[in-house]
C-alpha cells in the first residue's frame, strides 16, 4: 500500500470529504441502533424530529449549535496554525469564571455595554488560561496537549472549589451554584418560547470575523504560513512565538466567549455541570469543518442536531444519547481520512 | 606522493567485485552512464567526482538501494540479484554513509546488533556480540566502548562504530563514502590506520571521495567520475595532485564570459564570523573574513558540507553566529533575525526552495508577497488587512515581468515546477532592489532554459549596483559568472581569487583542501 | 498540619494505598511508554482505559471469570492500538487528532454500550472484584504484611509487568528494534525488518496495557463502571512517561512518587478545613504532572523519531 500526493485537489473532492465522513459515520451508528434493539427507520426519524422537526426542534438546535460554534473555532484558529489547543473546554469556564466575577453585580451598564463587557471579560479569561501552555511551549517546549488537558481538570476543580464555597449563591438552597448573572448582561432570547439566544448571533459574527481575519489580513496570513510550513515562514521573516502567542489568545477567547454565551444566555448561572464536553466536541466540529471557519457554522449546526436529535430520540427509542458523541466523534476520525484522501491517492501494492 | 601500501600486482589477485556497464536515469537525468569497473582483493579503490558525478547513485546501486537500468554486478564471480540490500549483505558488501544512521540515545552495542538476530529470540546474545567486538578491536584496532552512548561519541568514534556495523555482518568489501568529511586530521589518521589492517586482513576497501591528497595517501587506483560516466583508471602510483584535479574537473578551459565592472562601495563585510558545531564537531565556520562590493558577484566554491550551509543560514538570518561581525552596506548588524536582514536590504535566495523558499500550501501571489507584506501599499484601514487587489496586481506584474509559468496565480505554490517556482522566489527577492545577495545554489535543479533566466537576472542585477554572493557546486557556473572565486573547507574561506585566469583545476586543488593555493594563485607564484 | 501528614505517612495503610492508587497508573504509563518509545503518541490512552475499564467490567457481569476479563481488556486494548495504529502509523495522519477523536469516540461508545447492556441502572451495578490475596507468610509481617503483601493478584500483575516490560526493551532483539523505530527507523529499515510492523506492534502491545490499566480501576480498585471514571489518569500517565524520561523503571518510580502524593492528599482531606478546600488537594495529582513536565523538558531525551511518521523510500 502506498500514499502517492496528488497533483491538485478537484473542488467535488474538497467538498464531499466531510460528506463522506458524515456518511461513514451514520452507517456505523446505525449499526450501533439495530444493536440496541431501536427500529433504524424510525430511530432516523426520530433524530430528524428531534433535530429539526419543529420550530421547537429548530431553536433547540440552534442553541446548542451556539457555543460549540465558539469551541469549534477556538480548535480551527490553534490548529491551523498546528496548535493543539485541547483545553478548550477549560478556557470555556475561565470565560464563564469571568462573566460570573464581574456580571453578577460587581459591575452595572447598560445592556448594549454590559453584554460586550461580559464577552470582552470572557475572551480575556479564555485567553488568559491558555497563556501557561503557550509559554511552556515556547520557551521549554513543553508539548502542549498534556499541558492543556490538565489544566482542563486543574480549571473544574477550581470551579467546583467556588461553587461549593466563596461563589455559592445563598438564594440556592444548598445547590452549590453562582449567583445569577443580572439582567442587564442576560443575553435576550429570541422569544420567552424558545432558547436561542443573542449568543447565536454572536457565535455567527464570531465565525465571519475569524474567516475574515484569517483570509484577509496579515495575522492570518502569519497563522496559516507557521501551521503550514514554520521554516518557511521564519524565513520570510514570520516571527513563530509571536504568532502562537497570538493564536493561542484568540483562541483562548473564543473558547471563554463560548462560557459566557453559556452563563449568560442559555443558563443564567454558573453550575458545575453546565458543559457536556462543549470544549471536546468543538475539536470535532473544527475538524469536520477541515478547520474553516465558515465551515464550522454547518459543522456546528450539524453536531448540534445529532445530539439535540439524539436526545429525542433516545426518548423515543429507549437508545442511549451517548449515540450523538460517538457519532460525532467517529464523523471527525473519518473526517481524517477522508481528508487525507483528498490529498493522496492510495495505491495498493 | 606514494602509496604507504605496497602494491601487488593486480593479476595476482582475486577480481572481487566486477561493474558491468551500469547505467542509471533519473527521469532525464542520466547518473551513471555505461560504468564499468573492477576490484581486487586486498585493494584500496578510489573513486573520485565533484557533487553530482554520480559516485553515490553507483554506490548506492551496488548496495542494493536503487536498481540498475542497465549492466550487472558481480561479488565474488556470484551475479548480485538488483535492489536487494539483503542480497548484497549477505554477498559480503558493506557500506559506510556518509550521513550515519545511528540511534544517538542508544548505545554502540545496540546500534551494531540491531537486525542480526532473528526477531522473536528470547533473549539478545549480548555476550557473544561483545566478544566478537573485542575480536574485532584486536584484529583491526577498532577500538570503542560497546556500552558507551552513541550520542556522547566523537565523530571519529561514531564512524568506528559505523565500521563496525559493517565488519560485524562479516563485509569483505567495504565502501566508505566520504568518510573524512567529518573527521578531525587525527581521526583521519587513525581511520587510515584502520584501513589499513582491513586490507591487510584481506578486505577490499572502495573508498569515495573528492579530496586528492587523501587519496593519494591510502589507495591503490583512482577511478574518476564526471557528470555520471567514468571519465579515467590511474593507478595512485602514478597519479599526482594536479593531474587528478584535472580529471575531475575536467579540462574546460572556458574562458569566463563575465563583464567585470569596477566594484562599488562595500555591501557586505564580514568580520572573524565563527559559528560552532555540534558538540564533538569541529566549527562550522571558522574565522570567515569577506567583502562583496556593488557591481560585483563573489563565487563561493566548495564541495557540500564545508560550512557553506552555516554561512547561509548566517546571512538569511536563519542563525546567530557565536562570534564576529557582519555589516551590511555600512550597517552593522546587532539583531540576527530574517526580518533585520530583510530591511536592511538583502535579498536571499534560498538553497531549498521547498522547506525555506517558499510555503507550498500558500497560493503563488501568497508566496510573492511575503517579504512585502509589512509595507504599503499592501496594508489598507490603517491596520494589518492585506489589500488584495493590490497585493494581486503585485503579483501579476511580477509573474508577467519573471515570466513565472503557472495556471493562475491562485494555485498552491507547490505545484509550480522547480524552474518557475525559483522564478516566483527571485520575482519576489529582486523586486526589493537588494543591496546584497545571497543565491545559493539558484540553478540546482533546473532545466537549461530557466538557468540561463536566472543567471540573466542575476547579471541585471549587479549591472544595477548590488553585490552578490553565487553559492553553488557547479564550477562551470561559478567560472562564467563570477567576478572573483573563495573557496570554502572545512569552515575555512580562502583568499578571493580573480576568475581572470582561474582554470577550474586551480579550483579543485583549493576545493580538496588546499586553501593556500590561493595566496599562491594571487601572488602569481603558482604554474 | 505537617506533623498529622507525616504521621499519616508512615502508617502501613498509607504505603497500602499508595501501591493500590499507582498500579493503574503503572500499566497506563508502561503501555505509552512502549507507544511513544516506538515513535508514536498514543493521545486516545484516556479512552482506551475508559474502554478497558467497562470492558472488562462487563466481561466479568456478564457472567465471565476475573482472569477472562482481565485478558478480554487487554485484547480489546490491542484492536484499539490497531486502529491507532492503521491511521497514524500507515497512513501517517495526525498523531494528535488521531489519539484525541479515538479518545473521544472510545469513552463515547464505552457509555452506550454500558448503557445498551444495563438500561436501567440508577446505581451502578457491582460486580465482585479481586480480592486481597494475602502472600503466605510475607503478609503477617508487621507493616510491610498490610503495606505490601496483601493485595489484589491484579496488583502484583501490575508490579510483575514492570521488568517483564524492562526485559523485553532492553533484552531482546524485538525491544531492540522497538526501541530503534522511535529512534530512528531509518536504520531498521536499512537492516530489512519493516518499520511499520515494529510500531504498529509496539502500538497494540501498549493499548493492550493501558486498556488492563483500565480494567483495573473497575476490577480491582472499585467493583462498578460509571462515566468518567478514569479522571484524566490517561493524560496524567502521558506526563508520567515525560517525567519518566521513557525508562520504565523511572516510571515505576514516578507512579509511585505520584500515587504517593494522591494518597496523601486523600488522608489529607481530613484536614481539610475552610483552610484549603478538598478541590485543591484533587488538584495536586495535575499541578504535580504539570510540574513534572516542566521539570523534565530540559534534561529529557525525547526519542528522537517520536511524532515523525515513517514513510518508506525516505532515504538518507
Amino acid at each position: 500500500m502506498r500514499l502517492e500526493p496528488r497533483e491538485n485537489t478537484p473542488a467535488w473532492m474538497v467538498v464531499s470529504a466531510p460528506v463522506i465522513a458524515i456518511l461513514v459515520s451514520l452507517v456505523f451508528s446505525a449499526g450501533l441502533i439495530l444493536w440496541a434493539g431501536a427500529p433504524l427507520g424510525g430511530a432516523a426519524v426520530a433524530l430528524a424530529k428531534g433535530a429539526f422537526g419543529s420550530v421547537y426542534a429548530v431553536t433547540e438546535t440552534l442553541t446548542r449549535a451556539t457555543p460549540i460554534m465558539l469551541t469549534g473555532l477556538a480548535a480551527a484558529v490553534a490548529f491551523r496554525a498546528r496548535f493543539w489547543n485541547i483545553g478548550a473546554e477549560g478556557q470555556l469556564y475561565c470565560g464563564a469564571l469571568a462573566a460570573t466575577w464581574l456580571g453578577t453585580g460587581a459591575v452595572v451598564m447598560h445592556p448594549a455595554l454590559m453584554i460586550p463587557f461580559l464577552f470582552l471579560i470572557g475572551a480575556l479569561g479564555g485567553g488568559l488560561a491558555l497563556l501557561l501552555p503557550v509559554v511552556l511551549k515556547s520557551k521549554l517546549k513543553v508539548d502542549e496537549v498534556v499541558t492543556t488537558l490538565l489544566l482542563n481538570f486543574i480549571i473544574l476543580l477550581f470551579v467546583g472549589y467556588l461553587l461549593d464555597g466563596p461563589w455559592k449563591d445563598p438564594m440556592s438552597m444548598g445547590w452549590p451554584q453562582a449567583e445569577p448573572i443580572i439582567d442587564e448582561g442576560v443575553l435576550p432570547a429570541a422569544s420567552p418560547r424558545y432558547r436561542v439566544h443573542l449568543g447565536l448571533i454572536v457565535a455567527l459574527l464570531s465565525a465571519v470575523a475569524v474567516w475574515f481575519t484569517m483570509r484577509y489580513t496579515v495575522w492570518g496570513y502569519e497563522i496559516r504560513a507557521v501551521g503550514h510550513n514554520p521554516e518557511g515562514a521564519r524565513f520570510a521573516g514570520i516571527s513563530i512565538n509571536m504568532t502562537v502567542l497570538r493564536v493561542a489568545m484568540i483562541s483562548g477567547g473564543l473558547a471563554g466567549m463560548a462560557g459566557v454565551s453559556e452563563v449568560a444566555g442559555t443558563k443564567g448561572y454558573l453550575t458545575h455541570e453546565f458543559s457536556p464536553g462543549f470544549g471536546y466536541t468543538g475539536i470535532a466540529v473544527a475538524m469536520l469543518a477541515n478547520l474553516h471557519p465558515l465551515g464550522v457554522i454547518l459543522s456546528a449546526l450539524f453536531m448540534a442536531g445529532i445530539f439535540v436529535g439524539a436526545d429525542s430520540m433516545g426518548r423515543a427509542m429507549n437508545i442511549p444519547t451517548y449515540i450523538a458523541d460517538v457519532m460525532v466523534a467517529l464523523a471527525m476520525l473519518c473526517m481524517l481520512v477522508s481528508l487525507m484522501l483528498t490529498q493522496y491517492r492510495l495505491k495498493l501494492r | 606522493m606514494h602509496p604507504d601500501l605496497t602494491t601487488i600486482q593486480r593479476g595476482d589477485r582475486m577480481t572481487v567485485l566486477q561493474i558491468s556497464g551500469v547505467t542509471k536515469r533519473f527521469g532525464s537525468l542520466v547518473a551513471n552512464s555505461d560504468i564499468s569497473l573492477t576490484l581486487a582483493e586486498g585493494e584500496v579503490l578510489a573513486l573520485l567526482g565533484e557533487n553530482g558525478a554520480g559516485k553515490t547513485t553507483l554506490m548506492n546501486i551496488l548496495f542494493g538501494h536503487y536498481t540498475a537500468d542497465e549492466g550487472t554486478i558481480q561479488v565474488f564471480g556470484q551475479e548480485l540479484p538488483p535492489g536487494q540490500t539483503d542480497a548484497a549483505i549477505k554477498a559480503g558488501v558493506g557500506m559506510v554513509h556518509q550521513h550515519f544512521t545511528l540511534a544517538e540515545n542508544m548505545t554502540v552495542l545496540e546500534n551494531i546488533m540491531l537486525g542480526t538476530e532473528p526477531l522473536f529470540a528470547l533473549r539478545s546474545a549480548t555476550g557473544r556480540a561483545k566478544a566478537k567486538l573485542r575480536d574485532m578491536a584486536e584484529q583491526y584496532g577498532l577500538a570503542v566502548d560497546p556500552d558507551a552512548r552513541v550520542g556522547d561519541l566523537s565523530v571519529g568514534e561514531r564512524q568506528r562504530v559505523e565500521i563496525l556495523k559493517v565488519l560485524y555482518r562479516d563485509a569483505r568489501i567495504l565502501i566508505l563514502d566520504e568518510p573524512t568529511a567529518v573527521l578531525t586530521p587525527q581521526e583521519v589518521d587513525q581511520l587510515f590506520e584502520t584501513l589499513r589492517s582491513m586490507v591487510a586482513k584481506g578486505l577490499s576497501i572502495i573508498f569515495i571521495s573528492h579530496k586528492l591528497h587523501e587519496i593519494l595517501a591510502i589507495t591503490d587506483r583512482v577511478c574518476v567520475l564526471r557528470r555520471g560516466e567514468l571519465v579515467g583508471e590511474i593507478a595512485t602510483a602514478e597519479a599526482d595532485r594536479d593531474r587528478l584535479a584535472e580529471m575531475m574537473v575536467g579540462r574546460q578551459v572556458k574562458r569566463p564570459d563575465v563583464d567585470h565592472m569596477a566594484p562599488g562601495a562595500p555591501v557586505l563585510e564580514l568580520g572573524a564570523l565563527g559559528v560552532e558545531g555540534p558538540s564533538g564537531h569541529r566549527a562550522e565556520l571558522a574565522n570567515i573574513n569577506l567583502t562583496v562590493h556593488q557591481h560585483e558577484i563573489i563565487g563561493l566554491a566548495g564541495v557540500a558540507g564545508n560550512g557553506q550551509s552555516a554561512l547561509a543560514r548566517v546571512l538569511s538570518g536563519m542563525q546567530v553566529p557565536n562570534a564576529g561581525t557582519i555589516r551590511i552596506a555600512g550597517d552593522d548588524v546587532t539583531d540576527f533575525r530574517p526580518t533585520t536582514f530583510m530591511d536592511l536590504g538583502v535579498g536571499r535566495i534560498p538553497e531549498d526552495r521547498h522547506t525555506s523558499g517558499t510555503v507550498g500550501e500558500m497560493l503563488i501571489w501568497e508566496n510573492l508577497i511575503s517579504e512585502h507584506m509589512r509595507q504599503a501599499p499592501f496594508w489598507r484601514l490603517g491596520g494589518r488587512v492585506i489589500d488584495f487587489a493590490a497585493a494581486r496586481e503585485f503579483a501579476d506584474k511580477l509573474i508577467e515581468e519573471y515570466d513565472v509559468r503557472c495556471l493562475s496565480k491562485e494555485m498552491p505554490a507547490r505545484l509550480l515546477s522547480g524552474g518557475n517556482m525559483q522564478k516566483l522566489i527571485l520575482a519576489r527577492v529582486l523586486d526589493r532592489k537588494p543591496r546584497f545577495i545571497l543565491a545559493n545554489q539558484p540553478v540546482r535543479g533546473l532545466d537549461e532554459g530557466a538557468i540561463a533566466t536566472v543567471h540573466e537576472r542575476l547579471l541585471d542585477a549587479k549591472r544595477n549596483g548590488a553585490g552578490i554572493l553565487l553559492v553553488s557546486e557547479d564550477l562551470d557556473e561559478l567560472l562564467r559568472l563570477a567576478d572573483r572565486i573563495v573557496v570554502m573547507y572545512h569552515g575555512e574561506m580562502s583568499e578571493p581569487v580573480s576568475t581572470r585566469e582561474l582554470s577550474p583545476r586551480d579550483v579543485g586543488v583549493m576545493m580538496a583542501g588546499d586553501l593556500s593555493y590561493a595566496r599562491q594563485l594571487n601572488s602569481g607564484a603558482a604554474a | 498540619m505537617l506533623e498529622q501528614l507525616a504521621e499519616l505517612v508512615i502508617t502501613a495503610g498509607f504505603w497500602a494505598a499508595t501501591i493500590r492508587i499507582a498500579a493503574p497508573l503503572i500499566f497506563a504509563t508502561l503501555g505509552e511508554l512502549i507507544c511513544e518509545r516506538a515513535g508514536v503518541l498514543n493521545l486516545g490512552i484516556e479512552g482506551i482505559m475508559t474502554f478497558g475499564a467497562m470492558a472488562g467490567w462487563m466481561w466479568v457481569f456478564q457472567g465471565g471469570d476475573l482472569w477472562g476479563g482481565v485478558i478480554f481488556a487487554a485484547f480489546i486494548g490491542a484492536i484499539w492500538g490497531l486502529i491507532h495504529a492503521g491511521f497514524t502509523v500507515h497512513l501517517g495522519l495526525s498523531q494528535h487528532v488521531t489519539g484525541i477523536g479515538l479518545t473521544l469516540f472510545a469513552t463515547a461508545l464505552s457509555a452506550f454500550i454500558f448503557r445498551v447492556l444495563l438500561p436501567d441502572s440508577t446505581t451502578p451495578p457491582k460486580i465482585e472484584p479481586f480480592q486481597n490475596i494475602n502472600i503466605p507468610g510475607l503478609s503477617d509481617l508487621p507493616f510491610f504484611g498490610e503495606a505490601l503483601f496483601s493485595h489484589t493478584p491484579m496488583t502484583y500483575l501490575a508490579f510483575v509487568i514492570v521488568p517483564v516490560v524492562i526485559y523485553v526493551l532492553y533484552k531482546t532483539p524485538l525491544g531492540l528494534a522497538m526501541r530503534m523505530a522511535g529512534e530512528n527507523p531509518v536504520a531498521i529499515e536499512a537492516q530489512g525488518i519493516n518499520v511499520l510492523s515494529i510500531r504498529t506492534g509496539a502500538v497494540m502491545a501498549g493499548s493492550a496495557l493501558m486498556s488492563v490499566g483500565g480494567a483495573y480501576l473497575t476490577m480491582s480498585a472499585f467493583d462498578a463502571f460509571y462515566f468518567g471514571m478514569s479522571q484524566g489518569r490517561g493524560w496524567i500517565a502521558v506526563a508520567l512517561v515525560i517525567f519518566a524520561s521513557w525508562k520504565p523503571g523511572r516510571a515505576l518510580f514516578g507512579a509511585l512518587l505520584f500515587a504517593g502524593f494522591d494518597a496523601m492528599q486523600v488522608r489529607a482531606q481530613q484536614f481539610s478545613t475552610a483552610d484549603i478546600p478538598y478541590q485543591f488537594f484533587l488538584m495536586l495529582p495535575y499541578v504535580l504532572s504539570i510540574l513534572a513536565m516542566i521539570v523534565m523538558a530540559r534534561w529529557a531525551r525525547v526519542p528522537k523519531a517520536l511524532l515523525t511518521p515513517f514513510r518508506r523510500g525516505d532515504r538518507v
